[in-house]
This record gives C-alpha cells, sequence and structure tokens, in this order.
C-alpha cells in the first residue's frame, strides 16, 4: 500500500497473516496530544489503528480491491505511556462480498494490556478502477 | 485559540489552524503530500481526518472551559461519508452535553461544500 501519510509518521508493517496485520508508530514529540503528561495524541493511534485494519483487510481478501473506511469506533482504556513505540493489531473477523468487519488493539508493551481497542467496518470495491466497464455492463439502468 | 493549537504539539503535527466564524468555532486543515492516505484518488488518509475530528473536539472544549485540564477521550467514533479530495478541509463541533464529569461532542468536517459532509465523528471526554 502506498500511503504518503503513513511513511511520514514513521508506520512500519511489523507482521501480516491469513486475514491479520500488525503496525508500529514509533514514539515521536511531535505527536504529542497532552504536553503535560506526554500523552501521544488519541487521534495518532486512530491513524496506526486504521491502518493495520486496512492492511488486515488486504490480507484477508483474495484479491486486492480498493479499501475504504466506513467506520472507526476507538475506545481509549488508558493513557500510552511515553517514550515507547506503539503497536496495533487488527484481526479481520469477518468477511463479506462488499464489506469487511475488523476488530484492533493497540499497546506499547503488551498486547496483553493494551491502552486502546477498536472496532470497524471497511467497505471493498469503494473506488474501483475496473468501474467503468461494470458501469457499460450494468447498463443505464443504475443511472 | 491559535495558541492553544500551538501548545498542542500534534495539532502542529497536522498544521491545524483554528478560526472563529460566526457559526463558531472553525477548524482548518490545510492538505499537503504528507497527509495522503491513498496515492491514487488522492484522498486524505482516513486517520488523518479522524484525528482531525477528535482535534477539532477538543479544541471546542478547551474554548469551552477556558484552561484547565486537557480532556482525555474515552471513545470516538468516525463516521466516513465520502473520499477527501485534495483540498482543505474544515470542521465544526457541537457541544450535545456538557456533564461535570463527561462532555459529548459531535464534529464534522467538510471540504468545497458544508452540505456535503466527507467525514462525521461523535466522542465522549472525560472532563476532571
Amino acid at each position: 500500500m502506498h500511503t504518503p501519510h503513513a511513511v511520514h509518521l514513521g508506520i512500519r508493517v511489523v507482521e501480516t497473516g491469513p486475514a491479520f496485520g500488525v503496525c508500529a508508530l514509533p514514539f515521536r514529540e511531535e505527536l504529542i496530544g497532552d504536553p503535560r503528561r506526554r500523552v501521544i495524541f488519541g487521534g495518532a493511534i486512530t491513524t496506526l489503528i486504521d491502518h493495520a485494519s486496512g492492511l488486515a483487510v488486504a490480507c484477508a481478501v483474495e484479491e486486492l480491491r480498493a479499501i475504504a473506511t466506513i467506520d472507526l469506533r476507538v475506545d481509549y482504556l488508558r493513557a500510552a505511556e511515553p517514550d515507547l513505540e506503539l503497536y496495533a493489531r487488527s484481526d479481520c473477523y469477518r468477511l463479506t462480498r462488499t464489506v469487511a468487519f475488523v476488530r484492533a488493539v493497540a499497546w506499547e508493551r503488551s498486547a496483553a494490556d493494551p491502552f486502546a481497542s477498536a472496532l470497524g467496518t471497511f467497505m471493498l470495491g469503494a473506488n474501483r478502477t475496473d468501474s467503468s466497464y461494470e458501469r457499460l455492463v450494468r447498463g443505464k439502468s443504475s443511472q | 485559540m491559535n495558541r492553544i493549537v500551538d501548545a498542542i504539539p500534534y495539532a502542529r503535527f497536522l498544521r491545524v489552524e483554528v478560526e472563529r466564524t460566526d457559526g463558531g468555532l472553525e477548524c482548518v486543515l490545510p492538505f499537503r503530500q504528507e497527509i495522503v492516505g491513498n496515492a491514487a484518488l488522492p484522498a486524505v488518509h482516513g486517520g488523518v481526518l479522524g484525528a482531525f475530528l477528535e482535534l477539532t473536539a477538543l479544541l471546542r472544549l478547551l474554548d469551552e472551559s477556558g484552561s484547565g485540564p486537557v480532556p482525555k477521550p474515552i471513545t470516538f467514533s468516525i463516521d466516513y461519508l465520502r473520499s477527501a479530495g485534495p483540498s482543505t478541509t474544515r470542521a465544526r463541533a457541537e457541544i450535545f452535553k456538557l456533564g461535570r464529569r463527561i462532555a459529548n461532542v459531535r464534529v464534522v468536517a467538510w471540504q468545497d461544500d458544508r452540505s456535503r459532509p466527507v467525514v462525521a465523528g461523535n466522542g465522549k471526554f472525560l472532563l476532571s
């Protein structure tokens, strides 16, 4: 996946499997949301989880199609510890023809002690490159 | 308000600016290559949009409460409505309920046309 923002943040892929992805986000002062506590801004964690989730869906589908986030809910269980690399693992636990369902956790020391958990849904083939052909096949009835 | 933005490193990282309009506080996310998630479209990264909404909600709360501890997010939900293209994104937050301990905030973001939102969110924050 070519995502300039992930590169900009320094997000890297740690592990992938049949329907899951693990990504890491290095700690950076620029990502702090609460200067007094030096806690990373929740939104940066959202980005990490969103990225790991897109990866999980990409791993789950048989052929790679455009993936778009429909919704994402992140629960902040506790503050993430400063100065540590953050990890997120997302699992695509259900896949239909058009929608993928994921759940994710994020942690800094142990996956068993996450600081955030999330649920998301993704649309498959959201902006497919072969859409012009498909529109021709379907005809004008859909317009 | 922009002083508060300057105090939040992540807000500076996204280069978010705050404007006070007739309709209230408005946050502005300028487009740049570094926030692209899908280079083929191109579209702004969903995570950035989520973060931008959360930041807008937080700034709205800070504007309401003045100084004090930074509200802590408990949960934040994001609905992605349209892909956000290569232009400026603006957001506005509305406080649904400001309780003693918990605030419920709703945020909407759009690009060229306010009646066509690109992303909407709802967050609960711990105030004390």
